[in-house]
């Protein structure tokens, strides 16, 4: 038993670096795009949602406006939300204690709690990947906005390939029937198809749409 | 840049992640809503993996990030622990990168 949670401890620490080390790229963007060094830090701690925080930067440093950037970055948030529905039970039970774990659902955190099979790990798996990515994504952030443009591009190391990874082998463990798996194919398959037509963080959440038929399904007795 | 943005990326981060956390907890208790609301992120995580190796933009890309991709699937497929597949899907994109590709 304590081998299965110290395989949850590690992977959220491999996850956090990962984060973290793309969060520097965000620090340097964002005051690059004019924010100062505390407002790119507030963005990390409050927003707390990567892709939303890249694209809003870089829209409001290109001069695109608070709307024209809310918008994007929005969208982009909004499968947050979904996430968040999908947690149910993961999530704690009193006021306060949801309130502070809504602001802690992201990607990597459903992902991993998800991909627990054990429902108790659940909730540890959300809790200690939220925990290692809230440190080194502020951390991360802070150095970026700090350091500038030292740091070279981090698709030269691969960074951009570690994600999908990341993803896929926390996918694997969820897709254990025919039906689930059709849905991932689907899903895959609708946001590549968005992908050229809709905004960013449309396609994204559009793949929630194959879940229809299973859900529609299973709503009967 | 003004506070006024940050503050309005903040709070519609906020309320978004809110907004998905307080429609669950008005789900009923025990009757599988939650079981069911499962399956919904299995399809997004799919849309996510998919966009993160292929989009570029608006654009659909063959680049390194696909057969990282691939060596991560197989890493995955035996077992291989996170970190493993993570160091092992970076090192092929950095390397196929710097062959020039």
């Amino acid at each position: 038993m304590a081998g299965v949670h110290d395989r949850v401890l590690r992977d959220a620490l491999s996850i956090g670096v990962a984060t973290g080390v793309y969060a520097v790229s965000f620090g340097v963007l964002s005051v690059a795009a004019g924010f100062s060094v505390t407002q790119t830090c507030v963005m990390s701690l409050v927003a707390f949602t990567g892709a939303s925080q890249f694209t809003f930067v870089s829209v409001m440093g290109a001069g695109g406006g608070v709307a024209g950037a809310l918008a994007p970055a929005a969208l982009l948030a909004a499968r947050n939300g979904i996430y968040a529905l999908s947690l149910g039970p993961v999530l704690g039970r009193g006021r306060w204690r949801r309130a502070l774990d809504a602001h802690l659902v992201i990607d990597e955190s459903t992902a991993m709690a998800h991909a627990q099979r054990d429902p108790a790990d659940r909730r540890r798996g959300f809790v200690l990947t939220a925990a290692a990515i809230f440190a080194c994504w502020n951390a991360g952030t802070l150095a970026g906005a700090l350091a500038g443009g030292v740091l070279g591009d981090p698709r030269s190391v691969g960074l951009d390939a570690v994600f999908p990874a990341v993803f896929l082998a926390l996918l694997v463990p969820q897709v254990r029937t025919r039906g689930a798996l059709g849905t991932a194919i689907a899903g895959a398959a609708i946001a590549v198809l968005l992908l050229g037509v809709a905004p960013a963080g449309v396609p994204v959440m559009a793949a929630a749409l194959a879940a229809v038929p299973l859900l529609v399904r299973g709503a009967r007795p | 840049m003004s506070w006024a943005a940050v503050i309005a990326l903040c709070g519609a981060a906020y309320a978004l992640k809110m907004a998905g956390a307080l429609a669950a907890s008005r789900a009923p208790e025990g009757d599988g809503v939650s079981a069911r609301l499962d399956v919904v992120v299995v399809p997004v995580i799919a849309g996510l993996i998919a966009v993160q190796t292929l989009g570029e933009g608006r654009d659909v890309v063959l680049d390194p990030r696909v057969p990282a991709l691939l060596v991560a699937g197989a890493l995955v497929w035996h077992r291989a622990p996170l970190l493993v597949v993570v160091l092992a899907a970076g090192a092929t994109a950095a390397l196929l990168r710097a062959a020039g590709l």
